[in-house]
């Protein structure tokens, strides 16, 4: 009965991965890690994201293990996270200094340093490219090979943020800097109610569509119920330092980031103490993610706000709702080993309802 | 690739035991821990195994079972995950075996002072069901504050004439704490108390750790006119080995479509049917 049988499960279980591993060179030819790479870049961005490691190359091999399975990628690089020692911390990382390659403010048409579109799927039209049901060339997608110089007064790693202007129009007053050392995740689970750093460490690395998803119900009808403003969507690559124990910083690297600055209206105590009303100002909601991940950093910026603004009857604003159900391998894990046997604890249930019958007889 | 001793990074192995030694100290208490991803999925294991791979050492004999039995996929899996990152020797016979990771079951045979049994658990918080919020039910420990516990058992008694909690089955560790005993049977809860073995519970996904240590006292939730009730097993007998009193997995014969009995702890059903060879021979 079923495959707890006292002899032969081990080699059952040998075949059946000898079958999974073996797939793919049944039904066709194998590729190339590079490939994945350079092709599968959104979905790379992806896994990396989700499973907090920054490694294009490791993640394409991940995707291409789990024949891209986006929650068994995810699952291999967690993984392969667990058996590394975390040496270092980055010293603190401004993003003002991202060398900018995107960015697009929603909330004003003209922002210093312009509206820069970079490369994002927002300006096609879904339909299907039959071209490339073959190979295409660089030339069948480039119009104008050349590059041209233009003339912009700015600086592409230090653009000025949207939000230093509602600042100086005073409709926004920046927090207090503080330096609390964050809390990691990674090395203390999280203790309720959660911290800032703990809520923006676990959205980051949440599931892309379970951050989205709640993102969307917040703002749909449960939390705040109105939209967000995007003051400002960046995505770009920002450089990495370490601090070695003399105090001496190097650069490791750059990650690119997808930033997410988003405008939410807020109340705050009016400056005259005679008056007993509240005055309206701008709050941010914040999403920062590895790779070019906008719809998730959108969300993750509104979930950051509102677990922040807790309302009451709802589940969006509710930190433990919230960050103990995004992560990809914990509910993907939870629902999975539904499959596994539990014939020892269905055998319980089974003298429980056997003796509810008996009574009633 | 290549992979440390035991597959995590010895960072990690020391901040679990850490953590293992504090929940030691606190029968029943739940330890919060920075739970890591293993290549086994969360849900299948993951605490377990953490405990398992933190404590093992290369003189440790394993022996993993699963449902009762060494040869479930998940009991095959994990061994096969230790054994390849430790390269442990294996056993399926209770009394060689130094460290016991289990899924579901309490073995048959009593645990010796010198052994660890390590248990999945899949929900640590035994007030879960009357209480979904963490910092609740925290408080709700610390306050020693289980009328929920009582009364849910309360409703089902109202509702069915006796509890209805199957496997999972709530006690009361030390006099303290109320502790979920992972899904063992209730069959399973007495062999928790007074026992000779130390033994931890590990829940990878909601990352916690918990022990009830060798000689803590353990008792199940009953109420005085409706007392705790093990599965019952009392009248049948075990088609392999002719045993009883033990847990007992029911099955169906394929040919006549008769239900019949056998005894769920395999490799204590093997060493009964070994013995009584030995007896004839």
């Amino acid at each position: 009965m079923g495959y707890v049988a006292v002899k032969g499960g081990k080699e059952a279980i040998e075949k059946s991965v000898e079958m999974y591993k073996s797939r793919r060179f049944r039904e066709g030819q194998d590729i190339e890690v590079e490939s994945i790479k350079t092709n599968m870049r959104q979905l790379i961005n992806q896994v990396m994201s989700e499973a907090s490691f920054y490694d294009r190359d490791l993640c394409a091999l991940a995707i291409k293990q789990a024949e891209g399975n986006m929650e068994e990628a995810v699952f291999l690089m967690r993984a392969h996270r667990s058996t590394l020692p975390r040496l270092y911390y980055s010293t603190v990382t401004n993003t003002r200094e991202m060398f900018v390659k995107r960015r697009v403010s929603a909330s004003f048409k003209d922002i210093p340093g312009g509206q820069i579109l970079g490369a994002s799927p927002d300006y096609t039209h879904r339909l299907l490219d039959d071209a490339l049901l073959g190979l295409q060339t660089l030339a069948d997608y480039v119009t104008d090979e050349g590059e041209e110089e233009i003339e912009y007064d700015y600086k592409l790693d230090a653009l000025p943020k949207v939000i230093d202007y509602l600042e100086a129009e005073g409709l926004y007053s920046k927090p207090e800097i503080d330096d609390t050392l964050p809390d990691d995740i990674t090395k203390k689970s999280i203790e309720y109610p959660s911290s800032r750093s703990e809520r923006l460490q676990s959205l980051t690395r949440g599931q892309t569509g379970a951050v989205t998803s709640l993102g969307y119900a917040e703002i749909r009808g449960y939390g705040f119920s109105t939209h967000p403003n995007i003051g400002e969507c960046r995505v770009g690559d920002q450089p990495v330092h370490i601090e070695d124990m003399d105090g001496e910083e190097y650069f490791i690297g750059d990650i690119e980031l997808t930033e997410i600055d988003a405008f939410l209206p807020d109340e705050k105590e009016s400056s005259d103490k005679e008056d007993h009303q509240s005055e309206m100002t701008f709050n941010i909601g914040y999403g920062l993610t590895f790779g070019q991940n906008e719809t998730k950093a959108i969300a993750m910026s509104v979930l950051d706000y509102s677990l922040s603004h807790p309302v009451e009857n709802a589940p969006t604003t509710d930190d433990e709702f919230v960050l103990y159900h995004i992560d990809s391998v914990e509910s993907t894990g939870f629902i999975s080993h539904l499959k596994l046997p539990h014939y020892v604890t269905f055998q319980s249930k089974l003298d429980r309802m056997r003796q509810s019958g008996r009574k009633s007889e | 690739m290549v992979q440390n001793f035991a597959f995590l990074d010895e960072h990690s192995k020391k901040e679990i035991r850490r953590k293992t030694l504090k929940a030691i100290a606190i029968p029943g208490y739940q330890v919060p821990f920075a739970s890591r991803e293993l290549p086994i999925a969360r849900g299948w294991g993951t605490g377990g195994l953490q405990l398992t791979l933190s404590l093992i050492g290369r003189e440790d004999i394993i022996k993993v079972i699963d449902q009762g039995s060494d040869e479930s996929v998940n009991a095959v899996n994990i061994r096969k995950l230790i054994q390849d990152t430790t390269g442990v020797e294996e056993t399926i016979d209770m009394n060689e075996a130094t460290l016991v990771q289990s899924r579901h079951r309490i073995p048959e045979v009593p645990l010796h002072p010198s052994q660890i049994l390590v248990l999945q658990v899949p929900m640590p918080e035994p007030l879960r069901a009357v209480e979904p919020s963490e910092r609740v039910t925290k408080a709700l420990h610390g306050d020693k504050e289980y009328s929920g516990a009582w009364i849910k058992m309360f409703e089902q008694i109202m509702k069915y004439g006796h509890v209805t909690d199957d496997a999972d089955y709530p006690v009361l560790v030390n006099g303290r704490y109320v502790m979920a005993p992972s899904p063992i049977p209730r069959f399973d809860n007495p062999k928790m108390n007074d026992n000779e073995g130390l033994i931890l519970l590990g829940a990878g996904r909601e990352k916690k750790i918990y022990a009830v240590p060798p000689h803590t006292h353990v008792a199940s939730l009953a109420f005085d006119d409706h007392p705790f009730e093990i599965e019952d097993f009392s009248d049948k007998v075990c088609r392999e080995s002719g045993a009883s009193g033990v847990f007992m997995d029911e099955l169906i014969d394929p040919d006549t479509g008769e239900k019949y009995y056998v005894t769920n702890d395999t490799s204590y059903m093997l060493e009964q049917l070994n013995k009584e060879e030995e007896h004839v021979n």
